[in-house]
């Protein structure tokens, strides 16, 4: 039966029905909803899926399992893949013991990130074969045939989707959930398992031997797929061979196509298209991977062939493509005239923009107000990845790099001659997903700065996940929840205090402690997620504005989106959540709760 | 050669439920047996932000409508249909709310929210049809604003290729039962304001 399927449900689905043993992964757009999909299918299957506190753990535990003989899946966004990075490059050595299937989403365009990274490279980096589906129902096949390759070679496999493939939708074909491929439990190999260097130098050997059957093996899949023809050709991989398919269709031009859904590429399908063509374009997203493997492919076999791409910039190295840049790259290699879009005249420069921002209420908002306050507009206030870093107009978000990288880049910046005041700011899930070693750092090299943990009890920006300072796991289930305040005590931190930032007055309070404090100091800021706490219904005061409104504009320079100004007074609309700071800012109390 | 049958691309703001509209048409299209693409907002963008969706009904493609490619732009929210003016076909029709949601630079004094007139008078000439209707009003007449979404859903259902009998069914699986008669009003109301 077919299901009109998110590219991540699908995804989930697929991680079913190949008889999945465990799924780890930490939240990022555009991955997290594979997991969340898991979380809410699992009822009473047997397999262990969780949300990990990062995504190097998660991979760990997803190795963990394999070793068992248990098929495992860790999920992770592009950057991810870069926390995990290290037990990834060592475990292409190791091998699998059930199969295992490292699914990185990558994020051409930055929709939701801080680079564009692209996964492919990480594939050809570790050595390892790479799946790059078009679609939801490619996506979902190659999952089931991630797992068979993976035993079948004794290597992990990578599939990696885009944006546009996690987060489309199409009618995908649904079946049954499949027993489990469970293990029989950790057998000991050292050989095989532990990596010295004794063990690895062949291991790396066997990894390279294994390259040409990697190869042969993925060149015989259904997504690889060519069909000889004229004598200029196309070649393109993943999404982009649908943006490809569509434009040939499109200008009814009868040219050579390959369609390329693996990495290593067929090499052999590429041979044939070299040999047959004159002309070739290469149409991919993010880097040459494809494009430098046709080079090579053409250097043996077909020295004259001319090659369009990326290095002949008919192709960008960068952000999405889509059907018209794709077909007037092809249109410009055959000659035939360009298609522009509509243009619908001047009028767009009339738009107010519309960027995302903080919700009405949201805690952050007074958190970065009070630290302003206290720490004055002059500090330094590196800050981090979360729903937070929208709030840079504030003047409180100074860096953003990566996960946890605020608590280390304060440290750095005090050590590197800052003598200003610094205080960094960043979530509790980013907290404890990358920030609690450089805490640690902190406190041992003795960084005389300020950290602020915006803790909301979730993990907002990515859809609200649970993570270990919240008490419940991914299925839902209760777990011990960690104290953020022992964390940051026992990591070494002399002044540890928390806050609820809605309280102003305590907070500024607070930071002004935290910044005389001759030491390494942590502000807890605890408040809930405005959205979590709607949903959860929690009621609360409605405010206006009474007379006694100048037209100062303080509470208006807040920023929160329920706080309106028009004939020269501010008014509060209805999307005010009550949380009463504005109230608290008004130098003249003209805004009161509505009785 | 034509490669979709129907390209609709449905924008509006985060929370707005334009998701709801292209889940219903996806699965009614699943319904009916034809192949379907889809493309979503997610992550950073919702919180308050433009939000854009990408639905192609008798497509085997990619689920990207192409600039100057949309049969149907479905417009939630009036200045954001001027955002994504560029997405309608010369042959195409704009269906546009004309209840705004003021962005916060209006709402803080420090832009202004231009004339309906303005945003709607640019699509006059450049595709087929450009159809206003004030469905948030319609919406509370049904019942309640929230179901603004489903009245333009209503209206859209006279452009696509997919029998209403499917629509109003993918309807019902997605959203709760004790909500389905004030959506089921508000798609009639919907579709009754473009006939």
């Amino acid at each position: 039966m077919k299901e009109y399927l998110l590219g991540n449900v699908a995804m989930a689905k697929g991680l079913l029905e190949a008889g999945i043993g465990l799924v780890a992964g930490y939240p990022g757009t555009p991955s997290s909803e594979i997991i969340e999909t898991l979380a809410t299918l699992k009822g009473d299957l047997p397999f262990h899926v969780e949300w990990s506190v990062n995504e190097k753990v998660a991979l760990e535990v997803a190795i963990g399992a394999s070793w068992t003989g248990t098929r495992a899946a860790a999920t992770m966004k592009h950057v991810g893949l870069n926390v995990a990075a290290d037990p990834f490059m060592t475990l292409a050595y190791l091998g699998v013991g059930g199969g295992i299937v490292v699914i990185t989403a990558d994020d051409p365009f930055c929709h939701s990130s801080q680079n564009e990274q692209d996964s492919r490279r990480y594939a050809q980096f570790g050595a390892i074969p790479c799946l790059d589906p078009a679609d939801p129902g490619e996506a979902k096949e190659m999952v089931t045939y991630g797992f068979e390759l993976s035993e079948r070679l004794n290597v992990p496999v990578m599939l990696r989707p885009t944006t546009r493939v996690s987060h489309a939708r199409s009618g995908v074909e649904v079946g049954q959930v499949a027993e489990i491929h469970k293990g029989s439990g950790f057998y000991k190999n050292p050989a095989r398992r532990v990596s010295l260097p004794v063990h690895v130098r062949p291991l790396h050997i066997e990894l390279l031997e294994k390259q040409k059957r990697i190869e042969e093996a993925l060149a015989g899949t259904p997504w690889n797929r060519l069909s000889l023809s004229g004598d200029h050709g196309v070649i393109a991989s993943g999404i982009s061979s649908l943006y490809a398919q569509e434009a040939l269709l499109e200008m009814d031009l009868d040219l050579t196509f390959l369609k390329v859904g693996t990495f290593p590429a067929p090499s052999d399908m590429i041979r044939q298209m070299v040999e047959h063509v004159s002309k070739v374009i290469v149409v991919e997203e993010l880097e040459p991977v494809l494009e430098e493997q046709v080079e090579k492919a053409a250097r043996k076999y077909n020295p004259d062939l001319e090659i369009l791409g990326k290095e002949s910039a008919h192709i960008p190295r960068f952000g999405e493509l889509e059907l018209l840049a794709v077909r007037n790259a092809i249109a410009l290699m055959e000659g035939l005239a360009s298609r522009s879009g509509q243009i619908l005249g001047e009028t767009l420069n009339v738009l107010p923009h519309r960027p995302p921002g903080l919700c009405p209420g949201c805690s952050h908002r007074a958190t970065y107000y009070a630290m302003r306050k206290a720490f004055g507009k002059n500090a330094v206030f590196p800050s981090d990845i979360g729903c937070y870093t929208m709030a840079v107009p504030m003047g409180t978000v100074d860096t953003c790099l990566c996960m946890g990288a605020s608590i280390s880049l304060a440290s750095g910046i005090r050590f590197g001659g800052e003598e200003k005041g610094i205080c960094c700011s960043l979530g509790d899930s980013t907290f404890l997903h990358g920030g609690m070693t450089g805490l640690l750092n902190a406190a041992y090299n003795k960084a005389r700065i300020t950290v602020t943990i915006l803790d909301n009890s979730t993990t907002a920006m990515t859809g609200h996940q649970p993570h270990p300072g919240t008490g419940f796991t991914a299925t839902g289930d209760r777990t011990e929840p960690v104290s953020l305040e022992a964390i940051a005590k026992a990591l070494g931190a002399g002044f540890v205090k928390t806050v609820n930032p809605y309280d102003l007055e305590a907070a500024v309070e607070t930071f002004k402690q935290a910044k005389d404090y001759p030491g390494l100091s942590v502000v807890i800021a605890k408040q809930a997620c405005v959205i979590t706490a709607k949903r959860g219904g929690q009621k609360s005061q409605t405010f206006k504005v009474n007379d006694k409104c100048e037209g100062c504009l303080v509470c208006v320079d807040f920023g929160c989106s329920a706080i309106e100004f028009a004939e020269n007074k501010a008014r509060i609309n209805p999307l005010c959540s009550g949380c009463g700071v504005c109230a608290r800012i008004c130098p003249n109390s003209a805004i009161e709760v509505v009785k | 050669m034509k490669t979709s049958d129907c390209d609709i691309v449905i924008v509006g703001v985060g929370g707005q439920g334009v998701i709801l509209i292209s889940d219903v048409l996806g699965r009614a299209a699943v319904k009916a047996g034809l192949p379907v693409r889809g493309a979503e907002t997610h992550g950073m963008a919702q919180r308050g932000g433009s939000v854009i969706n990408h639905t192609r009904i008798g497509c085997r493609f990619s689920p990207m409508v192409p600039s100057g490619g949309a049969d149907v732009l479905l417009a939630l929210e009036p200045a954001e249909a001027l955002r994504f003016g560029h997405y309608i076909s010369k042959d195409g029709v704009a269906l546009i709310n004309t209840e705004p949601v003021l962005p916060v630079s209006v709402t803080m004094g420090k832009s202004v929210y231009p004339a309906l007139e303005d945003l709607v008078a640019p699509f006059k000439g450049v595709c087929k049809d450009v159809k206003t209707l004030d469905a948030t009003v319609l919406a509370r007449e049904a019942g309640t604003a929230q179901v603004m979404n489903v009245v333009m859903l209503g209206a859209l259902s006279k452009y696509t290729p997919i029998k209403e009998e499917l629509l109003l069914e993918a309807l019902c699986d997605v959203v709760p039962k004790k909500y389905l008669d004030v959506n089921n009003r508000a798609f009639q109301i919907g579709k009754a304001e473009v006939e």
